[in-house]
């Protein structure tokens, strides 16, 4: 249990990715496929999956080549790396999974220009070891997939009245469609962003009142302790 | 005719942001103030235009070599290699103008505008010729300064208003995005 707290363990870069630097509503990137895809919660899975493979991927190769890369040519470095393993996936997709393809559409290539891809690749794999980078690769994308899923069932449920495709109930009668549309995607959005903006804020104003509860208290305590 | 429903559907149909949702890093990033707005778009609009003509030819040659899968690679290669000039030219013959857009144009490769405006361009089901691909490129590029422009001038008047504190940045912007959004949904009509 210790190790979990360990601000330097393993554990702690994957979780790191999920929450506390969550790319969706923390960093704030990737922000083109979480709109245009979490029409449904299934569309989160798919992208989530298919951009975690290109983030792990590219940051264990961008890390293994990183003290061969010149400084000045990084960033085109970098992003052909990307581009590479995005086409191999595009391949991939293309062949065995040719409904997930027509799904994703126009965002599959796309991911080449993903910010949190070349964010990483900048600001963790550049810098760390292969292993931790791969950690780092899976932890974003993971809290990527999470919040493309939550999202994209948050707008299913309330567009469709269906969630991962199956109906609740009568709800499809009842379905606003507009959330399924462009605006309900910015709406939900920014909704989301302002809901978890409200808990960090809950958390930091309760450890601020522990502060001065402490403060409050600490001349007492120091009286009594005489 | 048609030239005319590419230029109506880039601009307010199909509009790049509001619609289609590419390039929303910059949309969220650069739309504090009217001024850098416009400068953004300018250089974006010049970049597609630029993008789409040269991505339609090396898909030309990618066809008559047979190696179409190697598209993204070398369309992504082409943008960052043309931003790179473009910068180079900018600062070479127009200090001013390259003041103005300088710290824009780096952030162009990674905007997936466009990429994404190179990729529709050579889509066979649209069967885009050089003319339509360049006019897709430029007047998309304009809706996305009509957009991002728009969205300035709502941000600037935002800054004055009393806004709860988990709404602020980001939240509020959304928001407001879609609100334009919605309102943009009524050019659906047009073509």
């Amino acid at each position: 249990m210790k190790k979990r707290n360990n601000p330097n363990s393993k554990w702690s870069i994957v979780t790191s990715g999920i929450i506390k630097n969550n790319p969706t509503f923390r960093l704030v990137l990737g922000t083109c496929p979480t709109l245009a895809l979490t029409t449904a919660a299934m569309n989160g899975i798919y992208m989530g999956l298919a951009t975690t493979f290109v983030l792990v991927c590219s940051n264990v190769m961008i890390s293994l080549l990183r003290n061969i890369i010149p400084d000045k040519v990084r960033i085109p470095a970098y992003v052909l790396i990307i581009a590479t393993f995005v086409t191999v996936l595009d391949m991939v997709i293309e062949y065995a999974l040719p409904d997930v393809y027509e799904i994703l559409g126009l965002y599959l290539p796309l991911i080449v220009v993903n910010c949190i891809i070349l964010a990483r690749a900048e600001a963790f794999a550049s810098c760390n070891t292969i292993g931790d980078s791969a950690l780092d690769g899976l932890g974003m994308g993971i809290g990527f997939m999470l919040s493309l899923t939550l999202m994209g069932a948050i707008r299913e449920v309330i567009g469709a009245g269906t969630i991962f495709g199956a109906a609740i109930g009568n709800l499809p009668e009842y379905s606003m469609s507009v959330i399924a549309m462009a605006p309900g995607g910015f709406l939900v959005y920014g909704l989301m962003m302002a809901a978890v903006n409200q808990i960090s804020i809950r958390k930091r104003d309760k450890a601020l009142r522990e502060e001065l509860r402490i403060e409050e208290l600490k001349p007492i305590i120091i009286k009594e302790g005489k | 005719m048609t030239y005319l429903y590419i230029i109506i559907g880039a601009i307010f149909v199909n509009n790049f942001i509001l619609a289609q949702f590419l390039g929303i890093c910059p949309f969220l990033g650069v739309s504090k103030k009217t001024d850098s707005a416009l400068g953004m778009g300018i250089a974006v609009i010049f970049v597609m235009g630029v993008a789409s003509i040269i991505t339609y030819a090396v898909n030309l040659l990618l066809v008559k070599w047979g190696v179409e899968y190697i598209q993204t690679i070398a369309f992504i290669l082409v943008i960052a290699a043309l931003v790179q000039l473009v910068e180079i030219v900018i600062k070479r013959f127009s200090p001013g103008l390259y003041n103005a857009l300088g710290v824009y144009l780096p952030l162009i490769t990674t905007n997936c505008a466009v990429l994404g405006v190179a990729i529709v361009n050579v889509t066979p089901s649209y069967g885009y010729n050089l003319i339509q691909a360049f006019l897709n490129g430029i007047f998309s590029g304009v809706g996305f300064t009509l957009a991002i422009v728009l969205m300035a001038g709502i941000r600037e008047k935002l800054v004055h208003s009393d806004i709860p504190e988990s709404f602020r940045g980001f939240p509020i912007t959304l928001v407001a995005a879609s609100i334009m959004s919605m309102a943009f949904t009524a050019f659906g009509g047009m073509i």
